[in-house]
Order: C-alpha cells, then structure tokens, then sequence
C-alpha cells in the first residue's frame, strides 16, 4: 500500500462525528477494516461545570502529523484522521476521534490504539476542569507515560 | 527569541508569552536566567521534572542548545485526548 492519506483537523468548533465517519475511507475498496475511537468529556465526580482545553498552535498541527506518520511507517494503512478540538467544552461532548483504514482489522486497531496513546502524551494539549470547588489543571498520569513504552 | 508559556506556566508567570534577548547557549541556561528575574518565575520554573520544554515547536530536553532558536515553550506534561 502507498503513503495513506492523513487528514489532521484542530478546531474550536464541534466536529458531526457521523459526517466524518461516512466520508472517512469512501470509495477505498481495498481497505476492509476501519476503526474509529472517540473521545468525550467525563464528569467523574458530578460536578464539572466545563472543561478548557488548551493547545500550542502551530507545534499541535505539526505533532499530530507527526505521530500520524509515525503510525503510517509501523501498519500498513490507507487513510488516517485525527480530530482534536480545544476551549471550552461541557460534559458530554466530544473533544476529539481518530479514524484508521487498513486492509485487514488488526492495523487498524493497533494504529488506532497506538494514535490515541502518543496524543495523550505527545501531543500539546492540556485540559482544565471547572468545578463547583473551583478549577485546576488535569495532571498527566504515570499510565499514560508507561502506555507508550507498549509500542 | 520568543518564549511561550502554557497551562499552569503561563498562569504563574502571569502571561503567554514574551520576548526575550539572551545569550543562552541551552535551555537549562535561559531557565537559570528566567528565575533569576523574580518570585514568579522562580516560582514557575521550580521543579523542571513537572516541566516540559519544546525547542522551535519540537519536544527537546533541557539541555538542548539555543544557537538560531526562535522559539522556546515550557509547559506541563501534555493532557490531550
């Protein structure tokens, strides 16, 4: 298989989920598998009033192409896309998905595992959560650190 | 040189970012310059192991060389996904 097409999106704005996941891959009749993760803002302890998320334009854009690549060089893939928002963001809603089309089910799972792994860690976002309580910044957690080490 | 701030960094130094004139020749050097300054940014730069730095928008470690720099960012370990 060739160089896959990447598709890599950061916006503000919310992304119809649905629209992206019928276009992704369209017309590819070589590519029999496609997986597709979502992201969505978790309010663990009730009280989350929104999230921030914050972001380094222009090195975002430039990481997740990055890490895109790198998932082209280790599975064999057709299409890739990844979708990150940033700002404000309220419980329930989609911050981010990535998609991967490969020819068989088991690289477009592990690339999208392998995606989602590097982003959390590699990629410059940081989240914020509002509370009743007041706000603070999500810390990076050890088993995101340790989950690259897998790869 | 540019110098970008983010997350909580940018909240303790009070702002996003800032030019600034140095003869740094690494990183670790322009972060002894920067908390020389004042209480904030000592303050902000107190545990480089909660920091992470990237070099003209690549992740770069603290003793990365600052010859023809333009951009250097601090921030917390990133959260994204």
């Amino acid at each position: 298989m060739g160089a896959p097409r990447i598709r890599i999106v950061v916006q503000q704005a919310p992304f119809d989920f649905g629209a992206e996941a019928d276009r992704f891959a369209a017309g590819r009749t070589d590519l029999g598998a496609v997986v597709t993760f979502t992201g969505v803002v978790r309010d663990a302890d009730g009280d989350l009033q929104r999230m921030e998320i914050e972001h380094y334009p222009g090195m975002t854009e430039k990481a997740l192409e990055a890490i895109a690549q790198e998932a082209a060089t280790r599975w064999s893939l057709g299409e890739v896309l990844v979708i990150h928002r940033h700002g404000p963001l309220q419980a329930g809603e989609r911050i981010m998905m990535v998609a991967t089309a490969a020819r068989h089910r088991k690289a477009a799972f592990e690339a999208a595992d392998f995606l989602m792994d590097y982003l959390k860690s590699r990629a410059p976002f940081w989240k914020k959560e509002h509370g009743a309580d007041g706000a603070g910044w999500v810390a990076a957690r050890d088993e995101d650190e340790a989950a690259l080490r897998r790869w | 040189m540019e110098v970008l701030y983010f997350a909580w960094v940018r909240e303790r130094i009070g702002l996003p970012k800032e030019r600034v004139e140095t003869g740094a020749a690494t990183v670790a050097e322009l972060v002894e310059e920067l908390r020389a300054r004042e209480d904030r940014y000592a303050m902000a730069f107190s545990d480089l192991g909660a920091l992470r730095v990237a070099v003209d928008q690549e992740l770069a470690d603290f003793d990365a060389p600052l010859d023809g720099v333009r951009e250097v960012a601090f921030f917390p370990p990133m959260t994204g996904g």
